[in-house]
């Protein structure tokens, strides 16, 4: 078996993409911090970006088989993180997330790495089964095993980071061929677990999720971030109020504007035109790793496009779909375009997956 | 190129056995759906950016700018109330509040803050945890009045502690101690009721007006207009940008016709006592002191008064709030009788010839009368009838006369009517006649009605500023002016004139004049060696006798009210001064305040003539020695060189 792999083979539609969102991204993020203690967030996301890229690169060198092979110590490694996290981490914030590097002071969300362990989890249990349907004990068992990490990083508490992970759970699942009756079976759970659920999830918790289903309620507290947002998106109109323009961004009325509402902060300044390009963009990157996933060589492969499609597109939809006041606010930073390392680092590892599956195809 | 581990467990497991199914066609469907979800969810996306960004995008870019552009008024600065030599009585003073941004407030700043700024750490702390559960945009305020060690720290640490945000404000500073709060008042926030009323319709809610007093009589004159600055601020309201400035036009100062002089006689006079003294030129009306006691501080209204502050202010039984020279409405007790021995001459009821027998006292209508002197006063003249203050010359010449003369004569010195001072709430008293007593109580006037009333007893009821003003107009020969503070340009001199025969006049002031200057007379505490002071004493009851001997005698509440108006010179008044002494049981002691007011009047006459002798005289010399230097007709040698003396 041929082992080598050239850089035709890579995906460079898919890396070119990825780096518009990126340049889209580190221009917004100039824009939202100009003037603030963050001004240099735009050169480091720079500097994160061209880590990423070597990042991607590492991980489409390691032949992906041997990555999910290695998924039990994976998993343990993991979840050690997880628990060291908790028992270590830098609380920021309110939350338990961070993990501080020492010598280049720098702090890495571990969660977020996480996430790959997780896709590859997945991938690797259902390779494993080697069947077209998936039986519901063997959905619990993985059900199970994903768990573990999703409750470690509720605790810290963190809903956004943990829900993605069952994102990447619930698009396997479903691809593996989960049966219908299963799924219905699992809806009808979900509406005894959610009472249950709501009396453990974290003040702040509720109060994002009331506030986001009345908004106005509460227009200081929680409701503020979402009537800000949507005020910036508004106000950005069809053709935006141009770079470093809008009021919402520059005079801070949008919370964050540089991280997890960095999407409301390029509304604002980019308008409808410029939103519907970026989420093309979105759409586009997402349809390709899709693809990737059609012409994997195995399922294996196909399991982490799959897992890494879904991963995105949830995150896409939350992240976004908070910016529009359309779901709760959970605190997901925007894929490629929000500031901050771990995101970014976490991402082009994944994308590195991608690339791997895709150069196996042609090594093959 | 990076080799990959060999995985010989797969190696392994390709060979050994082969996986019954590993490929992906199974899942195109599945991948399929994948892909109309996708396509599902940015569609859901995209159109809630439509629905933002296209169709309502002019409504939220008004929200936006409601976020960011604010309209920070100016406050106009309140002018200043002035005496009439132009000295400050009320001024403004700027005032720093600190408050505490709680969006950029650190927990570990507290310490050094509190050190800084000379506070209680757990106060500051405890202050904090309060605050916690309201929403964050709320700040804290943590000191008012900042001196300037506490600015110079918050300047210094603006970077350090950007939590500490200070707001400038102007307040009104008030005399000390309760000085002249009546006639000045106060301000405070305007109310929701004066929102509605058409005075106030172009203000905003929070604004400051005049509540009380001067500062609510004159407050459209020391009231500037706002202006207003229209600004970009960002979330925390800092300002970033300016865009229009509408410079604010300050209030007017306010001349008053006080003279701060008098003012603190008569402020110092009334210590400790409850009671008013009101000073007026009676050639114009101008109020030149005007005291009222118990008094309040106005510094504790300024803008809000504390809850602490205005219970104990309201729980005062002497109530404090009351202008007892305006709103005080009492029996004037025998300071009537210059009055009713004006209606008598000039009715022709009797003259100053006509004698009265006083044994102690009268029988009128089966009822006996006491004159306050038990043993009598033997046969009572006008003049002796004022001087001795006898009763029962005034009951007979009351009893005489009838109450529709003295009725008629009450309406004339302005008793029953306010006196037009320009302060709010001035009170009416009461004048007493048939018509009167028909239409209050429903009953008519009985004769015995009339006697009580001739020695300004019962149900005649005046305001020490209608005392002032009746003698002060008769002392005039019959023109009373209206009351007034302040002589601004609008002011309209509109005396109530009465042709009263000299003669009258003259034998009521010299009655007046007797009452001080006369030995063993009720007013000789007044007198002033040197100056013709003339003057009535009046002790009025506050409850019958009856009364008074069926509940607890020394209940200081039932002793009588001391009255003294006092005015002089007697042939050409410049000055009418009244002191009402609450409960001062003897009419001797309220003289001695009228004596210090008049006294301190011409006391600063005397010296501003001296003065102005001393200028005049400089002058001149002045002028002489100028003369003498200007060359011109005189030879040159008539020009010496300035020699030591006129140099001096």
């Amino acid at each position: 078996m041929a082992r080598q792999f050239t850089f035709r083979d890579i995906d460079w539609v898919l890396v070119s993409i990825v780096l518009i969102i990126c340049g889209v991204g580190v221009v917004q993020i100039f824009s939202a911090t100009i003037d603030t203690d963050f001004h240099s967030a735009w050169w480091r996301q720079i500097l994160y970006v061209a880590c990423g890229l070597l990042l991607m690169y590492m991980a489409m060198s390691v032949d992906y088989h041997s990555l999910t092979h290695y998924v039990p110590w994976l998993y343990i490694a993991a979840v050690a993180a997880l628990g060291g996290t908790a028992l270590l981490g830098n609380t920021v914030f309110g939350s338990k997330r961070w993990i501080q590097i020492p010598g280049i002071g720098m702090r890495l969300q571990v969660s977020e790495f996480v996430k790959l362990v997780i896709i590859l989890l997945v991938a690797r249990y259902l390779t494993d089964l080697k069947r077209d349907e998936l039986e519901i004990r063997e959905m619990l068992i993985l059900s199970g095993l994903v768990v573990v990490p999703v409750g470690l990083v509720l605790m810290q508490p963190d809903m956004g980071t943990a829900l993605t992970y069952l994102a990447v759970l619930v698009a396997g699942a479903f691809v593996a061929g989960l049966r219908w009756k299963y799924v219905a079976a699992i809806a009808v759970m979900a509406v005894f677990v959610v009472p249950v659920g709501w009396h453990l999830l974290k003040d702040y918790q509720k109060a994002r999720l009331v506030s986001f289903m009345d908004p106005e309620r509460d227009p200081q507290g929680t409701g503020y971030q979402l009537i800000q947002s949507q005020i910036a998106v508004g106000a950005g109109g069809m053709f935006g109020k141009g770079v470093t323009k809008g009021t919402q961004t520059q005079l801070r009325f949008l919370p964050v504007p540089h991280t997890d509402f960095i999407f409301s902060a390029f509304a604002e300044e980019w308008g409808f035109v410029g939103v519907a390009a970026v989420l093309s963009l979105y759409f586009v990157m997402i349809m390709r790793i899709v693809q990737n996933a059609q012409t994997a060589p195995d399922r294996a492969g196909m399991y982490i496009c799959m897992g890494v499609a879904g991963l995105l597109l949830f995150t896409v939809l939350v992240n976004v779909g908070m910016v529009v006041g359309r779901m709760p606010v959970t605190g997901i930073p925007l894929p490629f375009m929000s500031a901050g390392g771990s995101s970014i680092w976490s991402n082009f590892l994944a994308l590195g997956l991608v690339n791997n599956v895709r150069l196996r195809t042609f090594i093959n | 190129m990076i080799q990959p581990p060999v995985d010989h467990n797969y190696e392994q497991g390709l060979s050994d056995k082969p996986p019954i199914r590993d490929d992906t066609k199974f899942a195109q469907s599945k991948i399929t759906i994948f892909q109309y979800t996708s396509v599902t969810i940015f569609l859901f996306l995209i159109s809630g950016f439509w629905q933002l960004q296209v169709r309502n995008s002019q409504f939220y870019d008004e929200r936006a700018l409601q976020n960011s552009i604010k309209s920070v008024p100016i406050v106009a600065p309140r002018g200043r109330i002035l005496d009439r030599d132009g000295r400050v009585i009320v001024d403004n003073h700027t005032s720093y509040s600190l408050l505490l941004a709680r969006e950029l407030l650190k927990d570990e700043h507290l310490t050094a803050i509190a050190q800084g700024l000379d506070l209680d750490y757990d106060d500051l702390l405890a202050k904090v945890q309060r605050f916690r559960r309201r929403p964050k945009y709320v700040p804290i305020p943590i000191k008012d009045e900042l001196g300037p060690a506490d600015l110079a720290f918050v300047d210094s640490h603006h970077d350090f502690f950007p939590e500490l945000l200070v707001i400038k404000s102007q307040k009104r500073l008030y005399p000390r101690d309760g000085m002249m709060a009546h006639v000045i008042g106060y301000t405070g926030e305007i109310s929701e009721d004066e929102l509605d009323s058409p005075e106030f319709a172009n203000l905003e809610p929070g604004a400051v007006i005049g509540k009380f007093g001067i500062e609510r009589q004159y407050n459209n004159t020391l009231m500037g207009v706002d202006g207003q600055r229209q600004v970009v601020v960002d979330n925390l309201g800092q300002v970033r940008e300016e865009l229009k400035n509408k410079p604010a036009i300050p209030g007017k100062d306010l001349k008053l016709t006080i003279d701060l002089d008098l003012q603190v006689v008569a402020e110092l006079a009334m210590n400790g006592r409850n009671g008013a003294v009101v000073a007026l030129d009676p050639r114009t009306g101008e109020v030149l002191a005007m005291v009222s006691r118990p008094t309040f501080d106005p510094n504790k209204f300024a803008v809000r008064i504390k809850p602490k502050d205005w219970k104990e202010i309201m729980d005062n039984p002497d109530n404090p709030m009351l202008n007892r020279a305006i709103q005080a409405q009492l029996a004037p007790g025998s300071t009537f009788k210059p009055i009713m021995a004006l209606a008598g001459l000039e009715t022709g009821s009797m003259d100053d010839k006509w004698t009265v027998r006083c044994p102690g006292g009268a029988t009128f209508y089966g009822r006996y009368y006491h004159c306050h002197l038990k043993g009598g006063h033997g046969t009572v003249a006008l003049h002796k009838a004022i001087v001795d203050s006898c009763d029962v010359y005034f009951y007979t010449l009351g009893n005489k006369m009838g109450i529709d003369k003295i009725s008629y004569y009450e309406d004339i010195v302005g008793y029953g009517k306010k006196t037009g001072i320009d302060l709010p709430n001035e009170m009416a008293g009461v004048a007493p006649s048939e018509k009167w007593k028909l239409r209050t109580q429903r009953q008519k006037w009985y004769a015995g009605d009339t006697i009580s009333l001739s020695i300004g007893q019962g149900a005649l009821a005046v305001t020490p500023i209608q005392l002032a003003r009746a003698i002060g107009g008769l002392a005039m020969g019959g023109v009373w002016r209206q009351p007034h503070l302040v002589q601004g340009p609008d002011w309209k001199d509109d005396p109530v004139k009465w042709a009263l025969a000299k003669q009258n006049v003259d034998d009521v002031v010299s009655g007046m004049c007797g009452v001080v200057n006369e030995d063993g007379a009720t007013g000789v505490r007044a007198r002033i060696p040197g100056l013709q002071v003339c003057g009535k004493t009046g002790t009025a009851q506050v409850a019958s006798e009856d009364y008074v001997k069926a509940h607890d005698k020394n209940d200081p509440n039932l002793k009588d009210n001391a009255w003294f108006v006092g005015f002089a010179p007697g042939d050409a008044p410049e000055i009418v001064v009244v002191a009402l002494f609450e409960h001062g049981a003897e009419s001797k002691f309220a003289a001695p305040i009228v004596r210090d007011v008049i006294k301190a009047y011409f006391d600063k006459k005397a010296r501003l003539t001296y003065l102005q002798q001393q200028k005049d005289q400089a002058a001149n010399k002045l002028a002489g020695l100028e003369q003498e230097l200007t060359p011109g007709p005189r030879p040159p040698a008539a020009a010496p060189a300035p020699s030591p003396e006129v140099s001096r």
